[in-house]
């Protein structure tokens, strides 16, 4: 006889993974029971303490929390100064988004189709780097940057773009004393911020479609152009909508931004952070948060009333 | 309609040559098959064709027409990618439709010559579904739709039927087939499958490192192979080699089997060397009782496939397989006598060329 063909058992571990062998269901609850409860209780749970919230009122005598349920609080946000945070986050989030996708668009193209070994390391790098260092880092650098003594301001003196940069900054809507106080150098920093999150995914997209199907399309009598708009575009537009989540809701949400770069003109994050603290009114500070949520649920709708993830 | 004309046709990637100077001439409204092993450039001659590969030298014709350095949409030929390559957003309307509509033609034109196609293909039920609501074979037969509505000049396929399942890869093999009937169009079909080159096509190039080692009907390549390789690589099971000593100048060849008798070969050609390789078809042996025939073997293994069998024996002059009635039993091990049959012997001399056949 050589060696049997049934081992023998092992101790304890044979025994544990026999138990789950035998009850399959058994394993799938130990496993799953801890995200469950982190995301049934931690995460939805405090969003609808969050919705709840919102629903109260505060009682303009005394400042405290009224528990009634009332409509009162959405209706503040239609108030003129409210309205206008919104709209002004709602704007900018359109404007950094749609900036983005165009300056990420050929660097995701190149990466996906040319970069190769050694330059697709490189991309990597290149586009995750700014992620590892700090958030707050980044900006203040960037305050310095456009600051009115700063390097953008001092290039454009010497290339001679001076006169165009004062003349942008002399716009009412989106001018200021310098870059950096200015609605454009907020626009600048969050477009550089969110960057790699447009990226990524839309050279992941853009990664998925196969080389046969651009030569079908030559092949089928496509100009480069017809190629691009009917071939390319569609498939990678799920990758595109996966970015502008999330460039969109990120900016829909930032408050710090806006506080160290731009006119202090206020966004719905720094609405939220200031209701909630300095003012104590809780329930408009959830009113607002719901803003963004519900921006984005009809964001997605809408995108997939396009077709936008017809490709996936 | 037209045919396709190649020229002294050189392509290099880099310092590799991938076809050296190739020449070949595939007739208006034939099908030929380009048949070789993987890597050997049968799919870059046909890339070449449709314009996906630039030409580095020689020309191509379609037609009269020189469109060796021509743009893919303005050769008038219609690929269909192995992958299929069909559009995951798009219908399957719109897939078929997609050249129409780069065109500009009008949307009902587009929809009559959709369901023209789609009822030659059998595609009317589908024409709203997209690409993953299909069938591999449904897939297929969008892919071809896709290359038919363009009418074409010439079709060319790149394995089309490589990524189906056994059962479904024989009945599309059918339907293309009927197709080439009914259309007449030229059609170039890249494979690597000897049984469906042979099945489907008029005409077989087989390729191998880029250079044609013989175009014939399938029957000439079968019956009459110029080399040792088209020999080998036509018919399934393959040919049986047998090693044997030749005595140089006779006419019939009189050759010597390794370990066995003697065989007289009918021969166009002299071996320069003694030491020569005799082929024959597993259908051309007969089992006799041991010790008669002209090579003693001993059964290996026994495959049965109820209207024939195949046995494989191992003989001193090498392994072979032998076509042989299935109502008689040769177990494993038993010695047995192999009768060649003389008029269908192959003689290839130590280069591989065949002395059997003039070229």
């Amino acid at each position: 006889m050589t060696s049997p063909a049934i081992l023998p058992e092992r101790g304890m571990g044979d025994r544990i993974s026999a138990a789950f062998w035998r009850r399959p269901r058994l394993l799938l609850i130990l496993l799953l029971t801890p995200p469950v409860l982190w995301l049934g209780i931690v995460y939805l749970g405090s969003l609808a303490a969050l919705l709840l919230q919102s629903f109260y009122s505060i009682d303009e005598f005394s400042g405290v929390v009224k528990q009634e349920f009332t409509l009162k609080t959405y209706a503040e946000l239609f108030r003129a100064q409210n309205l206008d945070i919104i709209l002004r986050t709602l704007l900018m989030a359109i404007l950094v988004t749609l900036t983005s996708a165009v300056i990420a668009f050929p660097i995701a193209y190149f990466a996906a189709r040319f970069a190769k070994g050694r330059w697709k390391a490189v991309f990597y790098l290149g586009v995750m780097l700014p992620l590892w260092s700090s958030y707050l880092v980044k900006v203040y650098a960037w305050k310095l940057i456009l600051a009115r003594e700063g390097i953008l301001t001092w290039i454009a003196d010497h290339v001679g773009g001076g006169p165009l940069l004062a003349r942008a900054l002399d716009e009412q809507w989106f001018g200021g004393s310098s870059l950096s106080t200015s609605p454009l150098g907020t626009f600048i920093v969050f477009v550089y911020i969110w960057m790699p999150y447009m990226i990524l995914p839309m050279q992941a997209a853009l990664e998925r479609v196969p080389v046969s199907m651009l030569e079908a399309s030559s092949d089928l009598g496509a100009s480069r152009a017809q190629t691009f708009r009917t071939v390319v575009f569609p498939l990678a537009l799920p990758g595109i909508i996966a970015g502008s989540i999330f460039t969109f809701s990120l900016t829909l949400g930032d408050y710090i931004i806006p506080q160290i770069i731009g006119n202090s003109a206020r966004f719905i994050g720094l609405a939220v952070y200031q209701f909630q603290g300095t003012a104590g009114n809780v329930p408009l500070a959830a009113a607002f948060a719901m803003v963004p949520i519900l921006i984005m649920l009809v964001y997605l709708w809408i995108a997939k009333r396009m077709g936008a993830f017809d490709a996936l | 309609m037209a045919g396709v004309n190649l020229e002294n046709i050189v392509k290099r990637f880099g310092a590799v040559e991938v076809i050296r100077g190739l020449n070949l001439n595939i007739p208006d409204g034939s099908f030929t098959a380009l048949l070789g092993a993987s890597g050997c450039g049968k799919s870059t001659l046909l890339r070449m064709i449709a314009g996906l590969e630039e030409t580095t030298d020689g020309t191509i014709r379609i037609g009269e027409t020189d469109v060796t350095h021509e743009l893919p949409a303005k050769r008038g030929v219609a690929m269909v990618f192995q992958s299929y390559a069909l559009y995951p957003h798009l219908t399957v309307e719109q897939n078929i439709c997609f050249s129409l509509s780069l065109a500009g033609v009008s949307k009902a034109e587009q929809k009559t010559h959709a369901a023209r196609v789609s009822k030659l293909l059998q595609l009317d039920q589908l024409l709203d579904r997209r690409p993953a609501q299909l069938s591999g074979g449904q897939r297929q037969r969008v892919a071809i739709g896709r290359a038919l509505v363009r009418d074409p000049k010439v079709f060319l396929f790149d394995e089309p039927l490589s990524n189906l399942d056994a059962l479904l890869r024989v009945q599309m093999r059918l339907e293309l087939a009927k197709l080439h009937q009914e259309l007449g169009t030229t059609m170039v079909y890249v494979t690597h499958d000897q049984v469906e080159a042979m099945t489907l096509a008029d005409q077989i190039v087989v390729l191998e490192k880029g250079v044609i080692q013989q175009v014939g009907s399938p029957l000439t390549l079968y019956n009459a192979p110029i080399n040792r390789y088209v020999a080998g690589f036509i018919g399934s099971p393959a040919m049986n080699f047998l090693a044997g000593d030749a005595s140089l100048g006779g006419t019939p060849l009189s050759i010597q089997l390794q370990g066995g008798g003697t065989v007289q070969a009918k021969v166009n050609a002299q071996p320069t060397q003694p030491n020569v390789e005799v082929g024959i078809r597993p259908e051309h042996v007969r089992i006799v009782a041991p010790g008669a025939g002209h090579l003693p073997g001993t059964v290996s293994v026994i495959e049965q496939l109820g209207n024939t069998s195949y046995v494989y024996l191992d003989t001193p002059a090498g392994p072979m397989i032998v076509e042989a009635d299935p109502t008689q039993s040769h177990p494993a091990g038993s010695q047995v006598g192999l009768d060649l049959d003389m008029a269908h012997l192959h003689v290839f001399d130590q280069s591989g060329r065949s002395l059997s056949v003039t070229v």
